[in-house]
């Protein structure tokens, strides 16, 4: 029974592991400023993983996760600063806005598929967007809003490290399990035929409204540990350029392939960082690399190994 | 709580009328060639800023519209031509590739024109305000009110009463029986991605005028535009109207009664529309 388990769920224990041992090394031989950068990169690959949960394994593809995992990100640092709340109630507020967030977003967009399913969410998320920057006496308007700090046993940033981690992975295990369900398989089955489930008696709109809600409980779990880790929000947090980072995320890692938004986190974070040391065009490189993938890697890092393997066996 | 005065209506008319302007592009687009075009947004803000520097220049008005026109036809001819031509048939890798270069675009105006609020100034004649009503209103607003209508009208005649427009409506039924009548159809939808991106241009030498010009102006106008597309249902020029007027009317009765939270009130209608009419209110199944 366990070894059947164990095969079944073999590569995500594997990829789990070595992303424990590389991020877990991280500390003891990296900066602080390399260790902030890790830290980031997981904190994202978690966005990443929910928008995949989505894209890979429902064939939806959103631009309101930035949104969902800002409306957090928000939440956290207005309750802790603004209303001098505790730091737990404030994560545990903030995910069950962006839950809240979510299932408004997946009432809307569970009954339309392609691209009106992606010009509703980014549609959605723009307004999210927009209240950020309009609602100043709540939001700050502009300005955003600085936080407290972390809490005392989180000060130090090896140990809020080592907490992300942990979070991430647990998360990541919950998210492997949730699509090895049977309610994620016939999320794959309503994404490669919806009218067959359908005819089959699956609710289509249903499946999708809960995977939606599912996805946004991820994104806000994600933008509360980045309310710890940046302790500011403003509005560029939720803006349109934070799902679409995501999105790229995890094209790049290979949609469908779930870890493989590690490696699109990673690779898009330490670009972002590179790039910043020289110029301050981050938009235009992150517009080029966009239209770069659409063209030539639309399956993304992870999909063109993939896809050579599966050549090499065949031979 | 204010009450909505006659002033306020017109300029939610006005409103809806550059929203249409913007959005017809953007849904004939959207409707005929199936591509939807996520840097239409930055167009906007590209045509506004170079009508900005050409009426700067040569203090004419027209030329500003003119030029800016042109010069977004032919950034809509290059993203056609250039970008999209290697994803054809690809609708999602469509999409995300406008983004792309939605983001490339905003940085470049950003580059070109820097992060100042600029507005394009009115021509002489259209500057002070005029009588209607009862109530004196800017002369330049009223134009815009027009142009809506103008506008609206032409592309109706251009669609139901041209040849181009009869290819048009042929090509989006049925491409290949059009081609092998011998009509060249990628250029029909070359012109047609053209006319839209160049209404993206007017729009923004148009709107800003009156809402002024800065970064992050083709965000707005790009959510504004999705309203409109959602509401009124995808590649119909009725529903774009529709769709403009109620998101122009709802912006100001939002802005009157919930100033910081006007972009929710539009968000009201288009969530009961999509409950009931999940392709919008003129939407068809494709």
């Amino acid at each position: 029974m366990l070894a059947v388990g164990f095969a079944k769920n073999r590569p995500a224990i594997i990829a789990l592991a070595i992303v424990l041992v590389v991020f877990g090394v991280m500390p003891l031989i990296g900066s602080s400023y390399q260790v902030s950068i890790a830290n980031e990169i997981l904190i994202f690959a978690l966005l990443a993983m929910s928008i995949d949960v989505l894209a890979g394994y429902s064939g939806r593809t959103s631009l309101g996760h930035g949104a969902i995992f800002g409306a957090s990100t928000y939440v956290v640092i207005y309750w802790t600063s603004v209303m001098g709340g505790s730091p737990l109630v404030a994560i545990v507020l903030g995910v069950l806005v962006a839950v809240l967030v979510a299932a408004v977003f997946g009432l809307l967009a569970s009954r339309v598929s392609g691209v009106y399913f992606l010009l509703l969410t980014l549609a959605l998320g723009m307004i999210v967007w927009g209240v950020a920057l309009r609602w100043t006496s709540v939001s700050g308007g502009e300005n955003g809003l600085r936080g407290v700090g972390r809490p005392e046993w989180l000060t130090n940033p090896i140990v809020f490290f080592y907490v992300c981690l942990v979070t991430v992975v647990v998360m990541s295990a919950v998210i492997w399990r949730f699509v090895q369900s049977p309610f994620g398989l016939t999320l794959r089955g309503i994404r490669d035929s919806e009218s067959r489930m359908s005819s089959l008696g699956y609710g289509c709109a249903t499946h999708m409204f809960i995977a939606f809600t599912v996805t946004g409980f991820f994104a806000g779990v994600a933008g509360a540990l980045y309310a710890l880790f940046n302790n500011f929000v403003s509005p560029s947090t939720v803006q349109l350029s934070q799902s679409v980072e995501g999105l790229l995320m995890a094209i790049l890692g290979g949609i469908g392939t779930l870890f493989g938004a590690f490696i699109g986190a990673a690779a898009i974070i330490l670009l972002e960082n590179f790039v910043s040391q020289y110029t301050a065009r981050w938009p235009m490189v992150l517009g080029f690399m966009f239209i770069a993938t659409m063209i030539f890697a639309p399956e993304g890092v992870l999909g063109a190994f993939r896809r050579i393997f599966r050549i090499n066996k065949k031979l | 709580m204010a009450s909505l005065n006659f002033i306020q209506l017109l300029n939610g008319l006005t409103f809806a009328s550059l929203l249409f302007i913007v959005a017809s592009g953007f849904t004939l687009i959207f409707g005929l060639l199936r591509i939807v075009n996520l840097a239409h947004g930055a167009l906007y803000l590209f045509g506004g800023y170079i009508g900005y520097s050409v009426v700067a220049a040569t203090g004419n008005f027209f030329f500003g519209v003119l030029a800016s026109m042109l010069c977004v036809a032919v950034m809509g001819l290059l993203l056609d031509e250039g970008l999209l031509r290697f994803v054809r048939g690809f609708e999602l890798r469509q999409v995300l590739l406008t983004l792309g270069v939605a983001f490339v675009l905003n940085d470049l105006a950003l580059v070109i024109w820097g992060g100042d609020t600029f507005s394009v100034p009115v021509p002489e004649t259209l500057r002070g305000a005029t009588k209607i009503f009862g109530s004196y209103y800017p002369k330049y607003r009223l134009l815009v009110l027009f142009l809506g209508v103008a506008v609206f009208v032409a592309l109706w005649l251009i669609l139901n009463r041209t040849r181009l427009g009869a290819l048009i409506r042929a090509g989006v039924d049925d491409a290949e029986m059009v081609e092998a009548m011998g009509i060249n159809i990628r250029r029909v939808f070359l012109v047609t991605f053209m006319l839209g991106a160049s209404l993206a241009g007017l729009g923004g030498v148009v709107g800003g005028a009156f809402l002024t010009l800065y970064p992050t102006a083709d965000s707005e106008i790009l959510v504004f535009s999705l309203a409109v597309v959602i509401i009124g249902g995808r590649g119909s020029l009725v529903g774009a109207a529709v769709g403009s007027l109620l998101v122009g009317l709802l912006n100001i009765i939002g802005q009157v009664v919930f100033p910081e939270l006007a972009y929710f009130v539009i968000f009201g209608p288009m969530a009961a529309i999509l409950a009931f009419r999940p392709l919008g209110l003129f939407g068809r199944a494709a």
